[in-house]
């Protein structure tokens, strides 16, 4: 391990929360305007974790209470690890070469499971429904997403993300395959709201139904945590279909030949507008116009629908490899 | 693996919930098993307090019964009210009063229809709703000085008259909330999702819905003809024909579900666009007022010996009001039925199967309304029996002398 690596070790999560948080402010902003309200400034996700970390953490009584605590950090933990392992646009992933797609597919069920063993040990009947929902809602999404991560697989005959990145996968494709790795982006596209909890797969924190489900009980520093990790999965996913789908760099795009410290700059920004336009288009836009689904409803979208299609996707990649 | 049922206490006080009742439902997995609706957490003793005061005062009391239906009670009331006294009121307030009955209808179901967009997740649409209903409190605001409680009826007749700038607005409107109509139609009932939430849930057959006894949108979208404003016409009512809108007229059959609840609405508010229209056009000339000396209205008050019934439809069902006039200048009697007693009826039977998801459809579907509810508090002992009022009494003073004394202590 050399000192680079420790410093981007560092600098990385803390990074990665002022992204995932300012991402998450703008997502609040947007989706405010299309329904023609003002909407709270872009920083107020900071102020938000800020309150949360100055209140009183309750633990409910008959909450299993080391469980219960531990959860929140698991999840946090597992985002923070998670954003190690992508790649910013022409920067390297700091945890490159020490796993690959596999371990980020763990990473994100991760997240989800800690809320689930959180809600279920929380001891409330609203979060027992909600982790109840969550762990149908993830054995939904998982296949889908899995498909993606073979499809990728069998393009690259490797599953590390840093291959991936270094060769655009549009490149590489004949056109039977770009078909199927479009679908593939597609499949990825509807599985985002479900994997980040977002309308309108929320089914797990259904506000109305079940006064927002496995995190009904948290509060203070725990909810504080739970809101990071959120917000940084939300940053970290989108990041994800960036460096998956849409890998093409400022210069390639646009033709121009950049070096040194510029090159970092623009790629570094680039890459962001990617992740945001992205951002907005899987979470914020659909969020906005959708209802809510019921559980059984959200299953039969994935195992059906958005499995046909990835499953479609996949053999189209098979086949034109 | 044991099957493990969940107890889940929703109320008083739930996100869910605007106003205070509570729910008691026993859930294995996502379905409800067992489910007990206990109400009684909202009681203000009003119909005491209109006992106690002059028929003018306790007319405006009513409007304080329900935040919504705050012409309805009134409307009701002064049906009942002019019928005990035998006045009628003059032939323009006749048709002042539907108007301004019809704007409540439009802003109400405005209001449901948010609500349950709200319930089933679907926040924009509520935002969209919401932001259409605001044209129709400017209206009423426009014409009674208020977006609530609009306090614009008088025993015999109304206290606002209507200007020719009030009935050009009013036109606005009506052309304005003909395209709204059209667009939630596209939006609520064409849309997948709306229909893949709504369809099926909360479905109260023809039967149910007649054993049950519930009343107004409930039961017409379950294909009962009832309408209080079409069975037993009052004012304008009985010159426009009013016809109850039922979704068998719609669509050809109505299955009492959510999704027919939300098509009736939506019609109805055309239906109320039209008697709107109806009455702005063919507003008669004249004064508004039977008696506009209150001194007078209540010296006759007094001198009448008498009782009725008055009966409005409310945007919730009909509401009905008993008042007996014995030798006060108000009420010695004044019983008020709203139209969410009768249709929180429907709530366990429709729980009962149902999926948690569709609880808050359930619950919000009829449009309840708590505070128009509760008629009566009742204290009981731990074995069941109610504790009568003397003894509460005996008590309740007992205890402000103990605080007496313990104060000077």
């Amino acid at each position: 391990m050399t000192p680079e690596t420790i410093f981007y070790a560092v600098a990385f999560p803390i990074l990665g929360i002022f992204l995932g948080l300012t991402y998450k402010g703008i997502d609040r902003r947007i989706s405010a305007r299309m329904t023609s309200r003002i909407g709270p400034p872009i920083r107020q996700p900071f102020w938000d974790v800020g309150k949360l970390l100055l209140k009183e953490t309750v633990v409910p009584e008959n909450a299993v209470k080391w469980l219960f605590n531990a959860m929140p950090i698991l999840a946090f933990a597992s985002s923070m690890t998670l954003l190690l392992y992508i790649p910013f646009g022409v920067l390297r992933a700091p945890l490159e070469g020490y796993g690959d797609l596999i371990v980020i597919l763990y990473l994100l069920t991760l997240q989800s499971l800690a809320m689930a063993v959180g809600g279920f040990a929380s001891g409330s009947p609203f979060s027992s429904v909600g982790a109840q929902r969550e762990m149908v809602l993830m054995m939904s999404y998982e296949m889908p997403l899995a498909t993606v991560i073979v499809g990728f697989a069998l393009l690259y005959k490797s599953f590390s993300l840093t291959t991936i990145a270094s060769t655009p996968v549009w490149t590489m494709v004949s056109p039977v395959a770009g078909i199927g790795v479009l679908l593939l982006f597609v499949a990825l596209l509807v599985v985002t709201p479900a994997e980040l909890a977002k309308l309108p797969f929320d089914i797990a924190e259904a506000e109305t139904e079940i006064a927002e489900g496995m995190l009904a009980e948290y509060s203070g520093r725990n909810l504080a945590l739970f809101y990071l990790s959120d917000a940084v999965r939300g940053f970290a996913m989108a990041a994800l279909e960036v460096v998956l789908f849409i890998p093409f760099t400022f210069s390639y795009v646009f033709g121009v030949s950049l070096s040194g410290t510029t090159l970092y700059i623009v790629e570094g920004l680039w890459f962001l507008f990617k992740v945001l336009i992205i951002y907005i288009a899987a979470v914020t836009v659909v969020r906005t116009s959708f209802g809510r689904f019921r559980i059984e409803q959200a299953s039969r979208i994935f195992w059906v629908h958005v499995n046909l299609i990835a499953l479609l996707g996949l053999a189209l990649v098979w086949l034109g490899v | 693996m044991p099957k493990t049922a969940y107890y889940i206490p929703v109320g008083p006080i739930h996100p869910a919930l605007k106003e205070p009742i509570r729910v008691e439902a026993e859930i294995e997995g996502e379905k409800v098993v067992k489910v007990d609706v206990k109400r009684g957490f909202a009681h203000r003793g009003i119909e005491y307090m209109g006992m106690k005061r002059n028929a003018i005062q306790t007319l405006y009391l009513s409007e304080r019964i329900c935040g919504i239906c705050s012409i309805s009670h009134p409307y009701a009331f002064v049906v009942a009210a002019e019928k005990a006294l035998g006045i009628e009121a003059p032939p323009r307030a006749q048709y002042i009063r539907p108007i301004i009955a019809e704007l409540e209808r439009i802003h109400s179901h405005l209001l449901w229809l948010g609500v349950i967009a709200h319930e089933m997740g679907f926040d924009s649409l509520l935002f969209w709703i919401w932001k259409g209903r605001e044209k129709v409190l400017d209206i009423l605001e426009l014409l009674t000085g208020n977006r609530i409680n609009y306090s614009v009826f008088m025993i015999g007749g109304v206290r606002r008259d209507l200007k020719e700038s009030h009935i050009k607005a009013l036109k606005d409107m009506i052309t304005y909330y003909w395209e709204f109509t059209e667009k939630m139609k596209e939006i609520m009932l064409s849309d997948p999702v709306y229909k893949a939430r709504t369809r099926g849930v909360a479905q109260l057959s023809k039967e149910l819905a007649l054993k049950l006894n519930v009343v107004g949108p409930t039961a017409r979208a379950a294909g009962l003809r009832m309408d209080i404003r079409q069975d037993m016409p009052y004012d304008a009512y009985a010159d426009i024909d009013v016809r109850a809108v039922v979704p068998q007229d719609i669509v050809g059959e109505a299955r009492g579900d959510a999704y027919d609840i939300t098509m009736v609405r939506i019609y109805e508010i055309e239906q109320s666009l039209d008697i709107i229209e109806y009455c702005v056009d063919n507003l008669p000339e004249g004064k508004i007022l039977a008696i506009p000396n209150y001194v007078a209205l209540l010296a006759k008050i007094r001198r009448t010996k008498g009782e009725a019934i008055g009966a409005h439809e409310a945007p919730r069902g009909e509401v009905v009001h008993y008042l007996k006039f014995d030798g006060r200048d108000g009420p010695s009697v004044w019983k008020v039925i709203a139209p969410s007693y009768n249709n929180i009826n429907s709530w366990a039977p429709l729980l009962l199967g149902a999926e948690v998801a569709d609880i808050p459809i359930v619950v919000a579907y009829i449009d309840p309304c708590m505070c128009c509810n509760d008629r009566v508090a009742l204290l009981k002992t731990p074995e069941g029996k109610v504790l009568g009022y003397e003894y509460i009494h005996k008590k309740a003073v007992e205890k402000t002398k103990r605080i007496e004394r313990e104060v000077k202590k």
